[in-house]
Formats: structure tokens, C-alpha cells, sequence
């Protein structure tokens, strides 16, 4: 007998619910050591993603995907760090190297989530959006659903399961720190109650450009965006796009109406056309 | 090397879709089998039983070869019963794998009974459920791929249903055609006819409704397909029309009818992945939409 | 660190990094602290986000100039004129500190009128003995105060820190006072103005022809370094071995330490020099050492013609002035720590048991004693030579002249397996059936295996607990040389041979637990920290002995099982103590955090400033006080002036902070201690594409070559060939990976991280040499050529050098045949060329050529592959 599903946490959770927490990576702090990348795998006993020399930076995994939940970033840009630099020290050649941990964002509006028609993909007490291993079919729905590219099917060894970050679920129900905030050395990526990280992202967005970090902003912290808010936001110090994120990225589900009604003018275009075929003679 | 890049290395932002061929000749059997049971529940409506027995027969075939398709394109097909674990209306999938359950079994029975000449009235509710369902069978797999991040289809969302519909109901018209005697088939022919042309002018449509985006199904592999299917739907509708009196040009013009819609779902599919690949796609339009909201 | 011994007294880093979060400007140099120190990295991102300046000064653009506020990139191998331009600059305007220059450094003492500066010799320091290739530095010293030679500078060299740090010994202090000195720092002979005019030549100018770094950001790094010093600010100054690996690498860091001294910035919070070390426990492993020329505590090992007997021994290497001068208590007790009963007075506490050395048997000479089968057996453990050794490639082949090879390790590593996985096996220069070396492969337990300590880069001692008995045959280091010992002893047992006597005496009774009979480690840490004559630990070297009545194994770790407990266990959280954080771990000397902390106060004592007070003299209670361990005679007040006869630390005045010299002194001009000069001189590195533009002699006279058949070296520029070689190599790490990559390369989740081995070269070069960016390179020098993969970054640029354009090609060295992330081994291109004080190999700046395309011997087998450039 099935249950219907909805969407709305957490009132699913009639009072079990807890507070929302999540992830706010700052990517001014970030020194590229990929230790995140690393812990992730090492607690979540991921393989390795081959070892492949991609000649992009320091970048040699590419892109999250079923095997890589924390993806580090590196672009080298030739604009100064600092804008209020090179008071002398400057050569003429001035350059930054920009370096970015990509994880899932946990959307509040979670396009993976909502087309899962397995109830694979659920929403937990924390907030956080997680695959159940046990349950995914492999169908497939979730992967380009992602307005991030972040959930992906492992096709090795014939898995054929999506996979991606629980905001390891294992722990945090627990009350531990994920693995990669964990391991950071620098503080980039803070893990907390999300009202709390929101409050601090925007203290430090106006330190940053205090110090006259160039292109400074906060990306994924507006619950008014397409996603309703990441549960899993971003300070930035370039447009999205030049990380591999989407500038302005929509939960496809949001115009799921529009859809369904262009699918119901068809469907009775269809049935109208059918019974018109029907008029006329014989034969 | 450090040039202002407008992405990250060109690679693509989203995921491509992980289908395989086998979704398209699902895409197509469904829609297939949907208007097909629409056809045999309108013509027996209209009293015409031979055509109705007939579009049942081929309904409940095509609609028994979707699950197959489905699971074999599934990661763990041995799971795919997890389908019916919930109903989730947010999931295109669900709702339609819940219809196609309904409407197959449905379609099946009608064509049980039609066969074995028993349970008359059942069968007949049956068909009727299967011919209602019929539309929506036929529509839900567009509805399935604009619910992605996958801008050539997301952004075609109010044209792709179309398509999808019209498709449906031309190839059902051709397998119907085929499938019924000489005297029965009018019907089919015109809706496989109108079917084709409705195609043509729907994809046409979804094409320059795309504008920009819609630059995948100029390109490569997605652009023979889309070329192979708007040469056969014409030509087949043209040799239908042609084949009222000379059944052997009928009987090439509904399979190259067949062949045209196939061919329309492969060109979809292809371009989705062809325009998931390309960050471009994805990113241009996402900055156009900021950049007009900064400026208003 | 001998750079840091011969200028402060004690060879470790002079701060610990979580002080450098209060610094005003942190000058990252030699160093890439961020891909290599990225947990203690996070103190400098503190400081930057404090508002210091951070000053990253590198050939290359690294994840570091990434997060520092300024980038200067220079010339590999030219940071001595750079510094040496930043000195000049300070003296040049008066920017000095000169209240603490005055009374805390050397720049009063008047030096010995035989000196004579390269200014004066045209690069070279007076009494060189060109046959000999060598100095007699009597002449360096100070005026009437006979410098007797310090153990750095005897000819088996390799002087690690402390010992270079007493020259002063057998001073006459008077009073605390050299017998010549003019305060007002006027004397021509004086120190300073010595000083002055040996760096008059590193004009901007000059610097930037030499270096690259524009003339105006050599005069804004010094504005910078001198507006970040003072009463109210400290800068500091972080290295690694971006500066120890080169032939002159000592004085690079002597560079620096002359410039916190002469800013004020050393003893001082968020000041002084920090020396990042290397692998987890490598300042232990100098500690209580793992070299051939010191016994624990930095004590040289005696020598087999010089230290006869224990009496001379004693002399020579105890001084008049400062806490060395209690030497015979150090170095007794360590004899009683290891013979116990048998150590008495009449046998000289078993002196004689004590095995000598004759001369180099550094690292490297070993190689070549292989090579010349003088060496027929090595024990290799924790090291992988065939890949992180310089020339490499020699290296093997001198494993393969060996009669048998014990390699303990994790893995299988390329040094394990050289005998048939190796370059040479697969160009076939070496065939495994004409190898008779015979290799056994230990495994080795890791550190989640067994307990143990860890003296980190801050000489931190932190104790880490066993959390799993080791899997099947692997044991840990303490497991198999105690169990080795054992067994040595039982086959001796009963043995008349007086020779057998050092071995069957030793005090070998560790307690043993569990089924593998592991020796208890912290019954080890006891011995280390020593007992008294009641038996019970003792809690400070000052408790010492010289009689035989106390026991120690290692006098600076004195304390660290003070009552028994074990200290460097202790892991107080830094939210519920003190700045210091002085109950987390335990800190040699004495857990003091920021050496010769005194300094932080002014001669009478009180705080330089409120913003930087650390350690003060409270009246009060007559003693020394504040965040911090005092670094000092803790009720010595600052006042204080020796009597007559003072010996050791009273013979010190109580205004001079540098308590392990001779006379108490920062050393601006090291009189003793260094074998190639008392103040730092721009050499080129022994392979470098121009001359020397400052002196007529090119590199230092002093390097140790080596050369030999299969070491040449590559024809420096002016030499015939030269221009076969055009660019400079420099060589390094990266984050993802660990020196020798046995436990990165092995390992799948960091092994994919940095695949493969690549050379960084600049858009530039690329164009110049046609490289395309993920294609193959072929990279050669006169010992070698190697294939890498090519990755163009903007991250290099080549740099203006004498008024042409000079192309660096960067490698990381982590790479060999095995594990998951291979490639040849950058270390196959450099030749075994070393630093004369403590045989570093210059694996920063060598030159090379590089051409598109795989090496020929790799075509010749596989012929090109897809990809190739
Ligand atoms: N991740 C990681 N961490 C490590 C290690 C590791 O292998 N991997 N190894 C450990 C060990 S053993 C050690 S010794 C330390 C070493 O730590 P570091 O000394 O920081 O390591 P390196 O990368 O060898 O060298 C540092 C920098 O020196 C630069 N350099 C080269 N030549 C010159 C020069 O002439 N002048 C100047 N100013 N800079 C130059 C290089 O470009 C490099 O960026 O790291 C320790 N930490
Ligand atoms: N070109 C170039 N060459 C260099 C350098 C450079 O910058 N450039 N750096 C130099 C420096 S600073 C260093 S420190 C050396 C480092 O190079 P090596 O001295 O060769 O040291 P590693 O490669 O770290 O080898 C350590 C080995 O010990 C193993 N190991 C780890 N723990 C244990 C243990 O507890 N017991 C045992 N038995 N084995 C263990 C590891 O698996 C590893 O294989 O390389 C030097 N070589
Ligand atoms: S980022 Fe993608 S995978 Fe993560 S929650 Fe959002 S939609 Fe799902
Ligand atoms: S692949 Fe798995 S998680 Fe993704 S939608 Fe299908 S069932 Fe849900
Ligand atoms: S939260 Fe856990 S699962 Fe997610 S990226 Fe971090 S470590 Fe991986
Ligand atoms: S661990 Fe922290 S600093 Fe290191 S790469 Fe990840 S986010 Fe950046
Ligand atoms: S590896 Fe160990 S020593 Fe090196 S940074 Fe990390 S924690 Fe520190
Ligand atoms: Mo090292």
C-alpha cells in the first residue's frame, strides 16, 4: 500500500524534525590542499576516481560525481587577490589563484529529491537531502535533474546506484562534524545551524571586502532563489560560472504545473484529433 | 593557463541524462501504445469494434513492451518494483510508471477479452480506463525530460508535450493501420496522417520556440535524426495519403511513419545530452536572467 | 639548523607557529608553508585576517603566494642578495632596532684585525687554504678573546645547531663583557660597521640584476620589514628548505637571522625566525639524533685522533660563558643513561665505549662507499633513497654494489624494489640476474600501530598513543632495534673481547608488553628524561650532574617526565589555557615556547610595549614572568653583572638574552661555528647560467662536489657547454603528495589527487621550446634526462636576471615507477653537490634543458604515445 510522499519538511517529521543545518564554504581561505576531498572518501570508503593528469591546474578530479563528493576547484586568474595591493611590490604581472570546495547543496527546493519516483532521495530530520542506497532503482531521474551537476549514477562494476554527499548523515545525526569540515585546516568550509552559517557568511562577506578581496559575494544564500536557499552556500570571490557552478540556478519541479498543463492541452489535442480521425466515411 | 575563463575548463555544468537507447524505443512504445488505446476506445464508442479490437491488440503490445525497456535501462532493474514503493507527484516518473502500470494492465485485459471472447463488459471497462489514461500516457514522457536541468528540453517544456502527443498519435494511426483490415483502417490512416503532420509542425515549433538552445538540434547527431524524422514523417504522410487505393505505397508510408517518430525521440534525447554536455547552454541564458534582474 | 645555532645558540626554530598569528608582517621565504604545513598554516591566515602583511618570496607562484597579500617572485638560488639588499637597506638608513641592536646583539664586539672580508678578497673571507679547500678561522674572531674552533667546523663538517651555537667557549668574558667593544658602534672593526660595509654592495640595483625582483620591491620589502619592527610591531620571517638546500644554504638562513636581529623581532611574540622542519619528527630525529656527527642533545660525536680522552673531550667542547658551559654534566649523565653500573670514574664513564668517527660518513659518502664497496651492507628504514636521494640514479646503482640491503618500510617502495623495477632495469643499463645484492624487506608497524613521540618543527614533543596492534610481520622501529640488540647481546654473551664490552654494558632492559613483546616507549621517554641519585626523573637540566649521580638521555628533554608523568602526553584544549598553551605537550627547553624570550622585554626588563609583552622581570617577586616559560635564569635580575670568576650562565650579564652563546649575544657576525664565513656572501649555486656579478669567486669555495664518473656536474655559465643546460630547475613538493611518495603514491585516494609527474614552465617557455600544455617534456642535465608531463601556468614566469630573460622549470621530486601515481624521479637530473655545514644536497637550484616529447629510451621501447607533445 503506498504512502504518498510530500515534499513539505518538516512537517513529515511532525515534531521530529530538527534544526536545519548545512554548510557554508568560504573559498577566501581555501589553500587547495584537498583534504576535504580525501576525508570525504576515507570515511564514506568511496574509490578512487582514476588517475588521470588533466593538465587544468591543480585539478585532477574534475567534477563531483558518484565517486568524488567534495571537489576542489583551481583557477588561475591574471587579476590581483587584493585590489588595494601592489603598493610596490608590484611586477607587473599580477595574478590569484582562485581555489573553491564544490560539495551538493542540500537545496531546500531539491529538483533530485522531487523527481526520485523511488522515494530513494529523502529529506532527513536535519534538513539535508540524502539517497538511500538500499532503495535507489538506478533509474536515472535525479541525474539530470540537478541544476548542479552534482548527483551522479556510479556505472563501475555494476553499481548503477546514484550517489552523492549525505552531509554525512552518519554523523551529523550524531551531532559530529562532517569528515571534510572536519578535516579543514582553514576553516573554509563551516558546518552548522544554517541560520547561524547565513548570519556569519554575511559578517564575512563585509570583512572580505574590507580587506579588498576583488569580486567578493555570497553565492547560494538567498532562500528567495530557484532553489529556495542551498542548504550548502558559498563565498565566492568570481561569478559562479568560472567555479563550474550555475549563475542562476532553478529546481526544474518549481514549473512542474506549466508542464503538466502543456501535457493536458497535448493529451486533449491527442484525444480531440483521435475522435476527429473517426468523422467521415468508411473504408 | 589563466585567461578570464567564462567557465571551468569548458566542462558541463550539469549532468548529462544516463539513459540508453532503450528510453527512446520506450518514449516510443508509450506514446505508441497511449493513443493507440485512446483510438480503440473512441472507435468503439463509435461502434466500430473490428478497428477497436484491432487498436486494443496493438495498445496492450506496445504498452507490455515499456516495463521491459524500462528495466532494462535501469541501474538495478531487479529494483524495479521500488517504482511502486511510493507515489511521489513531484516525479514525473512515478506518476507515469503508476499510469503506465494502470493503463497496461488495463490495455491488456481489454485485449484479453476481446481475444477470448469473454467477460465482454469488463473488457470494455477496461479499454475505457486504458483509452482515458491513453493522452496522458502518451504526453507524461515530455513532461519526464522538461523536469530536468537539461536546457534543450526544460526550456521546450510548453512545446515538447506537443510533439510528444502528436507523435504518439501518428505512429499509433500507422501500427493501427497496418494492424486492421483494408475496410476498418480509415481512421488510422487520417490520424496517422494528421499525426505526422501535427509532428512536423510541433517540432518545428519546439525548434524555433528554442531559438539559441535549440543550436543542438542543428548539430551532429541529434541533426541527422531530426532530418531523417521530418523526411520520413512527410513522406510517409504523403504515401498514406497516396495508399488509400494502392496498399502496398500504404504500407511503406506507415512504416516510414514508424520510422519518423522513432527517429524524433532518438533526435530529442541526443540533443538533451548534447546540450546537457555544453556548459554554454546551461550558463548563458542563467546570466542573461541575472544580468535583466540587476538591470530592472 | 646551524644558521640558527651560530646566530641565536640553539639549532631549532626560535618561535612555534601558532605565535605567528601575532605577527604584523610574515615574510614566507624558501618556503611553500601552505602546501606543506597546511594545519599550522592556519596561524598565518589568522594573522593575515589580523590585518599583518603576508609576503610569499618564491620562483613560483604556489598555493601559498595564493594566500599571502604579497607575491615577489625571484631567481632560485639568489635569496642571499635579496636579503642581503634588505640589510643593506636597514643599515644604509638607520632602520635598525638600535636599542636592542646595542645591548642584545654583537655589533659592539670589536673583531681581530687579521679579518679580512670578501670585500677585501674578492669573495673570500681571510686564510683560505685553497689546497685544502678549506678555512682557518682563527683570524674571524673576536679581538683578544681566542675563539677556540667549534665542532662545526672540524673537517668530518655536519654541525647540526647546538654545539655550532657554543662557539664563544673559553672566552674571557670580563664581567660579561668581550675585552673589546665600542658601544657607540662607531670602531671601523666593530661588528657593525663591519656589517655595514659588507653588504654596501647589495644596492637595489644590484639586487634586482642578481635576483629578478625589481629594485623598487627590494626597497619596499625592507620599508615594510622595518615600518612592521619596533617596540610597538614584530615581523617574521618563515623558512624551509627552499633556503637549507643549497651549497650555501646555512648562510641564507644566517641572512635572515642578521635581519630580526637587527629589526628586534627575535625573542619577541610574533617575531623571530621559524624554521619549518620536515617530516613528522625530523627535530627529534636531530634531537636525539639520527646523524652520524652528534650524540643526543647536539653534543658532537667524538672524534677518533682528537678526543683521546674524556678530560680533552670535556675542554674542548664545554665553554666558560652560558649553559654549555655545563657540558660534562650533560654529557656524563647521557654516558650513565646508557652504561648505568658500568659507567664510573675511573673507567671515564665508558668515553672509550663510545664509537668515533674519522671523518664525512654522511648520507651521501655512504652512497659513494657503496659505489667503492667500502660500505657492503645497509640498513635502509624509513627513507627511500631511490627516489628522494640527489642523482637517484647513482644511488641505485650503489645499491646494486652492495652485498645485502635491509629495507623496513610500508611498502614495497622503489628503494625495495630497485633491483627490478627501476629506470635502469627498463632502459636495460641494469639487468636483475647481474645483481647480487641480497634484500630482505621488513615490514614496518605505522604510527596508529605502536606509541610513541613526535618532536615537531616547533620542538614540540606530543606523545600519540597505539590505536591497533600492527597487522601480521609489521613492527615498529623500537620493536626490532631493541629485539636486534637483544639478540646481538645473547650471541655475545659470555664474550672476553674488550671490544664486545660497549655492547654487553649497555643498560638494554626495557619492560615489554603484549604478544609481540613490544618495549614500552614511555620506559624509553624515562631514560631520556634522566634520574636522579634517588632514582626518581628529574625535572630540569639544571638538576645535572657531573659526577655520575644523575642520568640523561637526552639533557634539553629534561623535564619531560618530570615526576613521573608523562608531559608530552598532555593535551589541554588551547581554549582552556594560556596564549602559549603550555600544557599541551612539552616543549624543549624546559617547555618554553619563544626562545630567548628575554628578549621580549627591554635591558631593564620591562615590556618592549603592552601590545608585545611576553616574558618581564616583576620586581616584586625577583623573577622573570609572564605568558611564557622565561628563556633565562628565572630570578636573574636584569641588572645582574657577573663577579669575577662566574663561570657558565653567571658569567653572563642579566641584559643578555642569548643564553646558550659564549657571551650571551644575538651573533650579527659569527666568529666561530660556520666553515664557509662569518657573515652570509652571495655565491651562485654550483650550477647556474650566470656569473657571480658581486665577487670574483662564483660559488662557495666551500661546497662539497663530490664529483665523480657518474656525478658530473653541468658546466657552469662562463664554462665550456654551458649553453647545453639554459634554464634553472628547481625541484619540490606538493601538498597531495610525500616526499619519496611511500605514503602518498601507494595510497589511491592521494595517488589520484597528482597522478603523474609534470614540469611547471611558463607560457613563455612553452612557446619558446614549442611544450604543449598535458603533453610530454624530456628534461636533461649532465647526469640524466627524465620525461614528465607539461603543465602551463601562468603561476611561472621567467624572470630578468642581469638584463636577460631566464626561463625556470619547476618539478616536484615525489616521483618513481611504483604505486598508483608514477613517473621517473626528478632527482635521476641533480648531482650529489652539498652544503659544506651539514652536507644539504642543492636540490633548489640546478640548471637543465627541456625539449618536447618523451625521453628516447622510452620511444625506443614504446614508441609515442597519444598525448605526447
Ligand atoms: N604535503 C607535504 N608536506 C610536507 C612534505 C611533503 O612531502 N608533502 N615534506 C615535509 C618535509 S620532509 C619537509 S623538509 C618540508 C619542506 O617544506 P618546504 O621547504 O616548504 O617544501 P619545498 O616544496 O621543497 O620547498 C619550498 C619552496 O621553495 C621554493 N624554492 C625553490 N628554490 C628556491 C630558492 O632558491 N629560493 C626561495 N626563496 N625559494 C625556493 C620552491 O618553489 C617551493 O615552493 O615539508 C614537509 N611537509
Ligand atoms: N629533489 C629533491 N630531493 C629531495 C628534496 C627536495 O626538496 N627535492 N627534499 C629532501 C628532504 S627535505 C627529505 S626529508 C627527503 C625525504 O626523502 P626520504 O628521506 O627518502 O624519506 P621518504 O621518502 O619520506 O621515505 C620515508 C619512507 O619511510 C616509510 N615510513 C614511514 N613511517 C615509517 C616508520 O615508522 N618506520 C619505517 N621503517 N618506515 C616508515 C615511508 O613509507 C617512506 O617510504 O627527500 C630529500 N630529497
Ligand atoms: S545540489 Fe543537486 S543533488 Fe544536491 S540537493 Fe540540490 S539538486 Fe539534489
Ligand atoms: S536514480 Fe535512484 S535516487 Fe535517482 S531518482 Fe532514480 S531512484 Fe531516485
Ligand atoms: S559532508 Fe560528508 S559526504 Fe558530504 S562531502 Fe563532506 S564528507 Fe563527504
Ligand atoms: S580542506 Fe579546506 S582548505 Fe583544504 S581544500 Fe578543502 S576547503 Fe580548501
Ligand atoms: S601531515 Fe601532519 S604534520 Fe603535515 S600538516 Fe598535516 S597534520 Fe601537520
Ligand atoms: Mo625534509
Amino acid at each position: 500500500m503506498a504512502r504518498i510522499e510530500t515534499e513539505s519538511w518538516p512537517a513529515t517529521y511532525d515534531g521530529a524534525a530538527r534544526e536545519r543545518v548545512g554548510f557554508f564554504t568560504d573559498t577566501s581561505v581555501c589553500i587547495g590542499c584537498k583534504a576535504c576531498e580525501v576525508a570525504c572518501k576515507e570515511w564514506n570508503l568511496l574509490p578512487e576516481d582514476g588517475f588521470v593528469f588533466t593538465a587544468e591546474s591543480y585539478d585532477n578530479t574534475g567534477a563531483l560525481g558518484s565517486e568524488t563528493w567534495r571537489h576542489v576547484a583551481f583557477i588561475e586568474q591574471d587579476v590581483p587577490l587584493i585590489e588595494t595591493a601592489g603598493d610596490g611590490d608590484d611586477d607587473g604581472n599580477p595574478m590569484r589563484w582562485l581555489m573553491s570546495s564544490d560539495v551538493c547543496k542540500h537545496c531546500t527546493s531539491a529538483a533530485c529529491l522531487n523527481v526520485c519516483p523511488t522515494g530513494a532521495l529523502f529529506r532527513t530530520e536535519l534538513g539535508t537531502v540524502v539517497v538511500q542506497d538500499d532503495i535507489c532503482n538506478g533509474c536515472g531521474m535525479c541525474v539530470p535533474a540537478c541544476p548542479f551537476g552534482v548527483i551522479a549514477r556510479r556505472e563501475r562494476d555494476g553499481d548503477g546506484r546514484a550517489w552523492k554527499c549525505t552531509l554525512c548523515y552518519d554523523r551529523t545525526k550524531d551531532g559530529l562534524t562532517p569528515a571534510c569540515a572536519a578535516a579543514c585546516p582553514t576553516e573554509s568550509i563551516q558546518y552548522g545551524p544554517l541560520d547561524e552559517l547565513r548570519e556569519r557568511a554575511a559578517q564575512r562577506l563585509q570583512s572580505v571586502q574590507q580587506q579588498g578581496f576583488a569580486g567578493a559575494r555570497l553565492y547560494g544564500e538567498d532562500p528567495g532563489d530557484g532553489v529556495d536557499g542551498f542548504g550548502a552556500f558559498f563565498l565566492l570571490l568570481d561569478e559562479p560560472q568560472v567555479y563550474g557552478l550555475p549563475p542562476d540556478p532553478v529546481d526544474p519541479t518549481k514549473r512542474l504545473g506549466e508542464m503538466w498543463g502543456a501535457a493536458a492541452a497535448a493529451g486533449a489535442a491527442l484525444a480531440l484529433g483521435v475522435a476527429a480521425s473517426l468523422l467521415g466515411r468508411r473504408g | 593557463m589563466s585567461e578570464h575563463r567564462p567557465n571551468y575548463y569548458g566542462r558541463p555544468v550539469i549532468k548529462q541524462p544516463v539513459w540508453k537507447t532503450e528510453i527512446g524505443w520506450y518514449f516510443f512504445s508509450g506514446g505508441l501504445g497511449g493513443a493507440a488505446a485512446t483510438l480503440a476506445l473512441v472507435s468503439r464508442l463509435a461502434g466500430r469494434r473490428g478497428l477497436a479490437r484491432r487498436a486494443t491488440l496493438v495498445s496492450a503490445l506496445a504498452l507490455s513492451a515499456s516495463p521491459p525497456l524500462l528495466i532494462k535501462d535501469l541501474g538495478r532493474p531487479k529494483r524495479f518494483l521500488y517504482m511502486f514503493r511510493v507515489l511521489r507527484p513531484t516525479s514525473p516518473m512515478s506518476i507515469g510508471s503508476w499510469m503506465l502500470g494502470a493503463a497496461g494492465t488495463a490495455a491488456g485485459a481489454a485485449a484479453g477479452s476481446d481475444l477470448l471472447d469473454v467477460a465482454p463488459v469488463a473488457g470494455d471497462t477496461a479499454r475505457t480506463v486504458a483509452g482515458l489514461l491513453g493522452p496522458a500516457i502518451s504526453t507524461y514522457t515530455a513532461v519526464l525530460i522538461s523536469d530536468t536541468s537539461v536546457p534543450v528540453w526544460h526550456e521546450a517544456r510548453r512545446e515538447l508535450p506537443l510533439v510528444f502527443a502528436a507523435g504518439s498519435a501518428a505512429s499509433a494511426g500507422a501500427a493501427v493501420w497496418l494492424a486492421a483490415p483494408a475496410d476498418e483502417r480509415g481512421p488510422a490512416r487520417r490520424l496517422a496522417i494528421a499525426g505526422a503532420a501535427g509532428e512536423l509542425v510541433a517540432a518545428h515549433r519546439m525548434e524555433s520556440a528554442l531559438g539559441e538552445l535549440g543550436e543542438p538540434y542543428r548539430r551532429g547527431q541529434p541533426r541527422r535524426y531530426a532530418r531523417a524524422a521530418r523526411r520520413a514523417l512527410a513522406g510517409g504522410a504523403a504515401l498514406m495519403a497516396a495508399g488509400r487505393r494502392r496498399p502496398m505505397l500504404g504500407r511503406m508510408g506507415a512504416g516510414l511513419i514508424l520510422a519518423g517518430t522513432v527517429c524524433e525521440r532518438f533526435a530529442i534525447l541526443r540533443a538533451g545530452n548534447m546540450s546537457a554536455d555544453d556548459p554554454r547552454y546551461t550558463v548563458d541564458p542563467q546570466r542573461e536572467r541575472v544580468a535583466g534582474r540587476v538591470t530592472s | 639548523m646551524p644558521g640558527l645555532g651560530a646566530s641565536f645558540g640553539r639549532g631549532g626554530a626560535t618561535t612555534f607557529q601558532q605565535d605567528l598569528a601575532n605577527s604584523d608582517c610574515i615574510v614566507i621565504m624558501g618556503s611553500n608553508a601552505a602546501e606543506c604545513h597546511p594545519v599550522g598554516f592556519q596561524f598565518v591566515m589568522e594573522a593575515r585576517e589580523k590585518g599583518a602583511e603576508v609576503i610569499h618570496i618564491d620562483p613560483r607562484y604556489t598555493r601559498t603566494s595564493a594566500m599571502s597579500t604579497h607575491y615577489l617572485r625571484l631567481r632560485a638560488g639568489s635569496d642571499i642578495a635579496l636579503l642581503g639588499g634588505v640589510i643593506n637597506h636597514i643599515l644604509q638608513n638607520g632602520l635598525e632596532f638600535r636599542e636592542y641592536v646595542k645591548h642584545y646583539t654583537n655589533a659592539s664586539v670589536i673583531i681581530d684585525d687579521r679579518f679580512l672580508d670578501t670585500e677585501d678578497l674578492d669573495g673570500l673571507f681571510s686564510d683560505w687554504d685553497p689546497s685544502e679547500r678549506r678555512y682557518d678561522t682563527t683570524s674571524w674572531s673576536y679581538e683578544d678573546m681566542q675563539v677556540s674552533a667549534s665542532a662545526g667546523e672540524r673537517e668530518q663538517g655536519g654541525t647540526m645547531g647546538e654545539q655550532a651555537g657554543h662557539g664563544g667557549q673559553g672566552a674571557a668574558l670580563s664581567h660579561g663583557e668581550p675585552p673589546h667593544e665600542d658601544p657607540d658602534l662607531e670602531h671601523p672593526r666593530c661588528v657593525f660597521q663591519i656589517l655595514k660595509r659588507h653588504f654596501s654592495r647589495y644596492t637595489p640595483e644590484t639586487v634586482e640584476r642578481l635576483t629578478g625582483v625589481p629594485a623598487a620591491q627590494v626597497v619596499w620589502l625592507a620599508e615594510t620589514l622595518a615600518r612592521n619592527s619596533g617596540r610597538e610591531r614584530t615581523a617574521a620571517f618563515v623558512y624551509a628548505v627552499g633556503w637549507t638546500q643549497h651549497t650555501v644554504g646555512v648562510q641564507y638562513i644566517r641572512a635572515a637571522s642578521i635581519i630580526q636581529l637587527l629589526l628586534g623581532n627575535v625573542g619577541r611574540p610574533g617575531g623571530g625566525v621559524m624554521a619549518l622542519r620536515g617530516h613528522a619528527t625530523i627535530q627529534g630525529s636531530t634531537d636525539i639524533p639520527t646523524l652520524y656527527n652528534i650524540l643526543p642533545g647536539y653534543i658532537p660525536m667524538p672524534h677518533v685522533h682528537e678526543d683521546a680522552s674524556l678530560k680533552r673531550f670535556l675542554e674542548v667542547y664545554s665553554s666558560y660563558a652560558g649553559f654549555w658551559g655545563h657540558m660534562p654534566s650533560y654529557f656524563i649523565s647521557l654516558l650513565k643513561a646508557w652504561w648505568g653500573e658500568a659507567a664510573t670514574p675511573e673507567n671515564g664513564f665508558c668515553f672509550d665505549r663510545l664509537p668515533r668517527i674519522s671523518e664525512d660518513h654522511s648520507m651521501y659518502q655512504i652512497a659513494l662507499g657503496m659505489r667503492e664497496k667500502t660500505v657492503k651492507g645497509l640498513i635502509c628504514a624509513g627513507q627511500n633513497p631511490a627516489v628522494g636521494s640527489a642523482n637517484a640514479g647513482l644511488y641505485r646503482r650503489a645499491m646494486a654494489d652492495l652485498e645485502w640491503l635491509v629495507v623496513r618500510d610500508f611498502v614495497e617502495s622503489e628503494t625495495a624494489a630497485f633491483w627490478y623495477d627501476s629506470q635502469e632495469i627498463e632502459d636495460g643499463d641494469l639487468r636483475t640476474e647481474d645483481i647480487g645484492t641480497e634484500v630482505f624487506f621488513l615490514p614496518a608497524a605505522a604510527q596508529t600501530e605502536k606509541s610513541g613521540s613526535y618532536t615537531n618543527t616547533q620542538r614540540l614533543v606530543q606523545w600519540h598513543h597505539k590505536a591497533v596492534e600492527p597487522r601480521g610481520d609489521c613492527r615498529s622501529e623500537l620493536w626490532f632495534y631493541y629485539h636486534l640488540g637483544r639478540i646481538i647481546r645473547e650471541k655475545l654473551a659470555g664474550s672476553g673481547e674488550a671490544r664486545d664490552r660497549g655492547v654487553l654494558d649497555l643498560t638494554w632492559t626495557y619492560p615489554t608488553e603484549g604478544e609481540i613483546r613490544e618495549p614500552s616507549a614511555e620506559a624509553v621517554l624515562a631514560e631520556i628524561n634522566g634520574f636522579g641519585p634517588d632514582g626518581k626523573p628529574v625535572g630540569a637540566y639544571t638538576e645535572l650532574k657531573d659526577d655520575g649521580s644523575t642520568s640523561c638521555g637526552c639533557w634539553i628533554y629534561c623535564g619531560v617526565y618530570a615526576g613521573g608523568e608523562n608531559l608530552a602526553a598532555r593535551r589541554k584544549p588551547w581554549t582552556e589555557q594560556p596564549a602559549a598553551a603550555p600544557e599541551w605537550g612539552w616543549a624543549w627547553p624546559a617547555n618554553r615556547r619563544i626562545l630567548y624570550n628575554r628578549a621580549s622585554a627591554d635591558r631593564h626588563g620591562k615590556p618592549w610595549s603592552e601590545r608585545k609583552r611576553w616574558v618581564w622581570w616583576d620586581a616584586g617577586t625577583g623573577k622573570w614572568t609572564g605568558e611564557d616559560m622565561p628563556d633565562f635564569v628565572v630570578d636573574m635580575p636584569p641588572d645582574y653583572e657577573p663577579p669575577d670568576g662566574a663561570r657558565a650562565e653567571k658569567a653572563l650579564r642579566g641584559d643578555k638574552p642569548f643564553i646558550m652563546q659564549g657571551d650571551g649575544r644575538g651573533w650579527l657576525f659569527a666568529p666561530s661555528g660556520l666553515v664557509d664565513g662569518p657573515m652570509p656572501v652571495h655565491y651562485e649555486p654550483d650550477e647556474s647560467p650566470i656569473e657571480n656579478l658581486l665577487y670574483g669567486q662564483r660559488s662557495n669555495p666551500v661546497r662539497q662536489q663530490l664529483r665523480r664518473p657518474r656525478n658530473p656536474h653541468n658546466p657552469a655559465e662562463g664554462e665550456q657547454g654551458a649553453d647545453r643546460f639554459p634554464y634553472v630547475l628547481t625541484t619540490y613538493r606538493l601538498t597531495e603528495h610525500h616526499t619519496g611518495g611511500g605514503m602518498s603514491r601507494y595510497v589511491e585516494h592521494l595517488a589520484e589527487l597528482q597522478p603523474a609527474l609534470f614540469c611547471e614552465v611558463s607560457p613563455q617557455l612553452a612557446a619558446e621550446r614549442g611544450l604543449a600544455n598535458g603533453g610530454w617534456a624530456t628534461i636533461s642535465t649532465s647526469r640524466s634526462e627524465i620525461e614528465a608531463r607539461v603543465l602551463v601556468t601562468d603561476r611561472m614566469h621567467p624572470v630578468t636576471v642581469d638584463g636577460r630573460t631566464l626561463h625556470q622549470v619547476g618539478m616536484p621530486f615525489h616521483y618513481g615507477p611504483r604505486g598508483f601515481a608514477r613517473g621517473d624521479a626528478p632527482n635521476d637530473l641533480l648531482a650529489m653537490v652539498m652544503d659544506p655545514n651539514v652536507h644539504i644536497q642543492e636540490s633548489k637550484a640546478a640548471t637543465c634543458n627541456v625539449r618536447p616529447g618523451r625521453r628516447a629510451a622510452h620511444r625506443r621501447r614504446r614508441g609515442p604515445e597519444p598525448g605526447a607533445g
